[in-house]
């Protein structure tokens, strides 16, 4: 389990996280929600150790992030961030086999063949394995940084906005893995995501951050609702069940 | 050469078709120029020669690699981050302080000048925000422009201009045995380099990206500076400096073969070696049965293929 205690975070004299505390459920899929400069990204990074907090600490499976040796902690957790602006020219093959670093580094075992083998299939990539990954639509791309995840096999697999700059249909596939990552490999997943309805219909924690704070941290239900949403962002959101799913109408 | 023969069959037939070139090539190199060939000419100066054109062209060819991968620019290089212009100082520093003191000190002097500067270099490249393609090298041109009027400024002072300028025009003419051998220091760091090829190719993908993978992105940060400021160091005292080597020869593989440096860092390598030899052997027969230094030949073929790549990049 991931449990983050009174992180504080400061650039200046401005202060991003305010004594932010979570526990964030195992095998779950659990959103982070809330306007710009909220302090969602700046969680993510902390928790992934890629930013040090001000005060705080991050615990992995009841030990302080900070004890564990960089490879060992890269075998139970991993971070995609939003800009991914990698101008290597490797193939998708070479950027998923990078996914297995922390295992073997660069002498890849059969088991870790069978992992990246069976990451591009499960993201659909078998067809472009070889291709260059530079000359990938955004979709593609996004896709095959989301295989190296895959083929980390991680615990926990932290998202930053993964669905920006996709159009629908690849942000529906990317949300579909998410869930399938969750169900039927137990994964624990922690997502940014700006959409309010991608939240909704895809996770089953959402917590809310607003000025660096966490304001709610409940079940989806919970949190779908108007009041509460007004809360968060400041703008009249009006909820429609459907499919009993609910939909936020906020235009 | 089967230790590279790790990655597929391809980049083995690759790796092993230039390595026969190379080898024809250093053979060719061994019996050009002037002189009655007799095995004491072969043995005091032709193998020297040969053997430093090969260790200069892998070793400034990788530090191209590594610098490149390190501030992830492919324009980045010892020509265009002041590498070239620290080595030169550190030479006029131990020559101004140290005048007459041993090889290991000269070497030292010049190895903790690049060292240095290559550090500042980084850190700067790292405050600039919109990390723009060529912004990037024309920042570090400027930078190796203020450390080459630094050093000019006291050479002037102290009648040392030809000198000075002397080291930074790479000639090989002057090779000899027992006056080339520090270039082996390049050697441990070809190694290293080897050995951390996949390291390096994560560091290009960024920070982040390499911590997330486990990877102690500083320590090999540090790894590559200590690689790039031995190689350059010793290349610049044993035979001046050759430009352009660890710009194009990268940039050309990196276009042909992608950027996986465990697949590419021998091709890589054996093709920074041919390139030098070629210009060599050109510089050799030009105006025989004089020469050409390397640097000549080396910048116009070297200036003309940059070119080329710059265009071919915007395309």
């Amino acid at each position: 389990m991931i449990e983050v205690q009174e992180i504080t975070k400061q650039y200046g004299e401005k202060v991003v996280l305010d004594k932010v505390g979570l526990q964030f459920h195992k095998g779950k899929v659990t959103s982070l929600i809330g306007s710009n400069g909220a302090g969602k990204s700046t969680l993510l990074s902390v928790i992934s150790r890629l930013l040090s907090q001000d005060g705080g600490v991050v615990m992995v499976d009841e030990k302080n992030v900070t004890e564990y040796k960089n490879r060992m902690l890269a075998q139970r957790l991993s971070i995609l961030k939003q800009s991914n602006h990698v101008r290597l020219k490797l193939t998708v093959r070479e950027l998923v086999s990078f996914g297995r670093f922390p295992y073997s580094q660069d002498k890849l075992t059969k088991e870790d063949m069978m992992k990246v083998d069976r990451a591009i299939d499960f993201l659909n990539l078998r067809a472009i394995e070889h291709a260059y990954i530079d000359e990938l639509s955004g979709g593609q791309k996004q896709r095959a940084y989301m295989a190296m995840v895959v083929a980390q096999d991680t615990e926990y697999i932290l998202l930053d906005e993964p669905l920006n700059n996709l159009d629908m249909k690849h942000s529906v596939q990317t949300m579909k893995m998410m869930r399938q990552l969750a169900d039927e490999l137990g994964k624990t997943i922690i997502v940014v995501l700006h959409d309010i309805n991608f939240a909704s219909h895809y996770s089953d924690y959402i917590v809310a951050l607003k000025d660096g704070k966490v304001i709610y941290h409940d079940t989806t239900d919970n949190i779908i609702r108007e009041d509460v949403l007004k809360d968060v962002f400041g703008v009249r959101v009006k909820i429609c069940e459907f499919d009993h799913k609910r939909i936020c109408n906020y235009f | 050469m089967p230790a590279f023969c790790f990655y597929n069959e391809g980049g083995c037939l690759r790796a092993l078709i230039l390595t026969i070139v190379l080898l024809a090539l250093a053979f060719v190199s061994l019996f050009v120029g002037v002189g009655d060939l007799s095995v004491s000419l072969i043995a005091l100066s032709r193998v020297p020669r040969t053997a430093a054109l090969i260790l200069a062209g892998v070793g400034m060819s990788i530090s191209g690699i590594i610098m490149q991968q390190m501030t992830q620019n492919k324009f980045v290089s010892p020509t265009t981050a002041g590498t070239l212009e620290a080595a030169k100082m550190g030479l006029l520093i131990f020559l101004i302080f140290t005048p007459g003191a041993g090889m290991t000190l000269k070497m030292l002097s010049a190895f903790l000048f690049t060292f240095l500067a290559s550090m500042i270099f980084l850190a700067i490249v790292r405050k600039i925000r919109h990390r723009n393609v060529i912004f990037v090298p024309l920042v570090g041109l400027m930078f190796g422009g203020i450390i080459g009027s630094i050093s000019t400024f006291f050479a002037v002072q102290l009648n040392i201009v030809q000198d000075t300028n002397a080291w930074m025009m790479g000639d090989f003419s002057g090779i000899l045995q027992g006056r080339y051998e520090l270039i082996y220091l390049t050697l441990p760091a070809i190694l290293i380099t080897y050995l951390y090829a996949s390291r390096f190719t994560l560091v290009g993908m960024g920070e982040d990206f390499s911590r997330n993978l486990g990877l102690n992105y500083s320590a090999i940060m540090n790894i590559g500076l200590f690689c790039v400021s031995l190689t350059v160091s010793s290349v610049v005292i044993t035979a001046g400096a050759i430009p352009f080597l660890g710009l194009i020869v990268p940039n050309v593989v990196s276009i042909i073969f992608g950027d996986n440096l465990k697949k590419t860092l021998p091709l890589v390598a054996l093709t920074g070696a041919i390139f030098l030899l070629v210009c060599d052997i050109i510089g050799r027969v030009v105006i025989y049965p004089y020469e050409v230094p390397i640097g000549v030949t080396v910048s116009i073929i070297g200036s003309v293929v940059f070119l080329f790549l710059l265009l071919w990049k915007k395309r």
